[in-house]
């Protein structure tokens, strides 16, 4: 091969190549063939024999030994790593290794490969047990901080509705009527499908029990109170924390990612103000409209199939409803309301602004959002099951 | 570099040069906007072209065309000598492995480290050793000139600077016959983008690169380009060593390598 600048011009069919070899021969190592990543494997077991021939073969492991590289096709930085590994190998065993015949450009990339360090930074090794107790610990250390952060966003969030109340037309309207578009009035026609779903389903499954007790009727009972006590609120804050939870989420992550919560912050806007605040009156304002449309919904279905299914007829239906439900049963419902919209909310916006640069980070916050905000609208339904018990309302 | 341009090897390009790229009469546009029509470019083996163009005019819609992520409506473009409309799958697979891509923004995987995306197109289209894979990435970080701390780091770790070397060793990854360079100096410090141009020179001289550099740095373009392609008026108006491109008489020509700040650099490096 001729010293010459020129990379020689490639040929994409690999199976014509030449695979990278090394032999022995005449006091030398002849490598021959084409030592690019290509090869892979092939490579590798030809850069070990390499080694083994320059350290194992009949002369043992002392004095020089010569690597001749006239005779390599195409050669990569893949192939100058291996050559240098066997360089390496071969020096650590004792003999003295010396590259003879490269080309220019082959000999000018071994320099380079050479002078690298090819080390990896030192990692510390741990045992899995003594891991495992820091996960432990560190779940532990981040549930009381998310419990501490949450108690100061809220904070921040009144001090927020503080100023806004102070300062009235600074108030975002266009952004909150945005919102409650958004929460309230794209994911009314999804939460009154499964409302109805669900309504119909507890009326079918509570005639077929109670018909057993000859007490059909009382499904009527059954479906009143648990509908608008607990069902209708329960499920429309989780197709909320599902759906417009993950959206606060993202949107806000996404603008954390591109820095455009600080564009806010250094043009002397408060992001609280500007993002959070609209988003958590918009859930406040929607959830219990959503959730008194839900309940509307699923007394519906129940009552459609209280009367296709166990012939209760609609006057029937309303008059038992009116006798086994009264406003504080509305009311326990509707109360829980606004609460739940809050945690979403509060939720949702703690994890957004949390999002750190990377993309794996913002789908990690929008399911951390989703999950923590499901789980406690239940935690909370479940207080308030307390609570209004001890109050006897 | 103390040679800072090698005119006497690249610049007089032989007749019947091998081109890596040769694009004709390409038609690209966007519903009822057309971006280029009849536009023609070659990119020689070995070169550095450097690319320029006014804001808007399509630098980077031509570079996507090339690299197949646009729809074209007439025209070839042929890489490594293949037709790009007429190839299979798998040798679509194979120049996409023998190309490498420094976007402008570097998109690097946010998710993966800078040695976890150098060592992502090893790792899919190779079949190497880890040990293996781990030395070469160590490699291709210490060339582009990042410490070899920077490996485990994440990319919202790195600064814009770093963000550009870590992209250009992943670029580099599977020793690409060519590199396609979108402002690989735009946000860059005077001496980050000097230090980044000899990079791309010194590279291009030990692993035999071309490259393709989208650019608007005047100093790349007077000291490390051998060739400059000139986009206006939807075609490819110029194209030649600096010194053709100084000697134009076409107005956006004259106004770009005739402007105070291009007088400057001119100035400096004559």
């Amino acid at each position: 091969m001729a010293a010459t600048d020129a990379p020689e011009a490639r040929s994409p069919d690999e199976g014509t190549r030449p695979a990278p070899q090394a032999d022995a021969a005449r006091g030398a190592l002849a490598l021959s063939g084409d030592w690019t990543s290509e090869f892979g494997d092939t490579l590798e077991r030809a850069a070990r024999s390499l080694t083994e021939g320059a350290t194992g073969g009949e002369a043992g492991a002392k004095g020089p030994v010569v690597l001749d590289l006239s005779g390599i096709g195409r050669l990569d930085t893949a192939g100058a790593v291996a050559i240098e590994r066997a360089r390496r190998a071969i020096t650590a065993r004792g003999a003295e290794p010396r590259i003879e015949g490269a080309s220019r450009p082959h000999a000018r990339l071994l320099d380079e490969v050479s002078q690298a360090g090819l080390e990896l930074p030192e990692h510390t090794r741990t045992s899995p047990f003594v891991d495992f107790l820091v996960d432990v610990g560190r779940v532990m250390v981040d549930a009381g901080r998310d419990l501490v952060s949450g108690i100061v966003f809220l904070g921040e969030v009144v001090a927020a509705l503080g100023r806004v109340a102070m300062r009235p037309w600074r108030f975002r309207g266009t952004s909150l009527v945005n919102q409650i578009d958004q929460i309230a009035l794209r994911g009314l026609p999804i939460i009154l499908l499964i409302s109805f779903v669900v309504g119909a389903i507890i009326a079918q499954q509570g005639i077929f029990q109670l018909l057993q007790f000859g007490a059909a009727t009382f499904a009527v009972d059954l479906i009143g109170i648990l509908v608008l006590r607990e069902l209708g609120v329960l499920l429309s804050a989780i197709m909320v924390a599902g759906r417009s939870g993950s959206a606060f989420t993202a949107e806000i992550g996404a603008m954390k990612m591109r820095e455009e919560i600080d564009a806010l912050r250094v043009m002397g806007l408060d992001p609280i103000e500007v993002l959070v605040v609209p988003r958590i009156l918009g859930l406040v304002i929607s959830l219990p409209l959503l959730a008194f449309c839900a309940s509307m919904s699923a007394i519906l279905g129940g009552g459609l199939v209280a009367w296709a299914y166990g012939g209760v007829s609609p006057d029937v239906f309303v008059a038992r409803l009116r006798e086994a439900i009264d406003l504080s049963t509305f009311m326990v419902g509707m109360i829980k309301a606004p609460f739940m919209a809050v945690m979403i909310g509060v939720i949702a916006c703690i994890e957004g602004l949390a999002v750190k640069g990377s993309a794996e980070s913002l789908g990690q916050h929008v399911t951390a959002s989703v999950v923590k905000a499901i789980f406690m609208v239940i935690v909370l339904d479940g207080v308030f099951a307390m609570f209004f018990a001890a109050l006897d309302f | 570099m103390d040679e800072p341009r090698r005119i006497d090897e690249a610049a007089e390009p032989p007749p019947g040069r091998d081109a890596i790229i040769r694009v004709r009469g390409l038609e690209v546009g966007f519903g009822e906007k057309t971006i280029f029509k009849n536009l023609d470019l070659d990119v020689y083996r070995g070169e550095i072209l450097g690319f320029v163009g006014g804001s808007g005019t399509g630098k980077s819609v031509l570079t996507r065309a090339i690299l197949g992520l646009l729809p074209t409506r007439a025209g070839t473009i042929e890489v490594f000598g293949k037709d790009r409309a007429t190839i299979t799958a798998r040798e679509r697979r194979d120049i996409e492995t023998r190309w490498g891509v420094l976007f402008q923004n570097g998109a690097l995987f946010s998710g993966l480290t800078v040695k976890e995306n150098v060592q992502m197109p090893m790792r899919e289209h190779r079949h190497l050793s880890q040990a293996m894979m781990d030395d070469l990435a160590m490699l291709k970080i210490e060339m582009v000139g990042l410490r070899p701390d920077a490996a485990d780091k994440y990319p919202s770790e790195l600064s814009g600077g770093m963000i550009k070397r870590a992209a250009l060793a992943r670029a580099l990854a599977l020793d690409p016959d060519i590199v396609f360079l979108d402002e690989p100096t735009s946000g860059l410090d005077p001496i980050g983008a000097a230090d980044f141009d000899d990079l791309i020179a010194t590279l291009r001289d030990t692993l035999g690169l071309t490259v393709y550099m989208v650019t608007h740095d005047l100093d790349s373009l007077f000291s490390v380009c051998d060739r400059i392609a000139a986009l206006a008026e939807q075609r490819v108006i110029a194209e030649g060593p600096i010194e053709t491109m100084l000697a134009s008489d076409h107005p956006w020509l004259r106004s770009y390598f005739h402007g105070k700040r291009a007088r400057a650099v001119a100035n400096e490096s004559a």
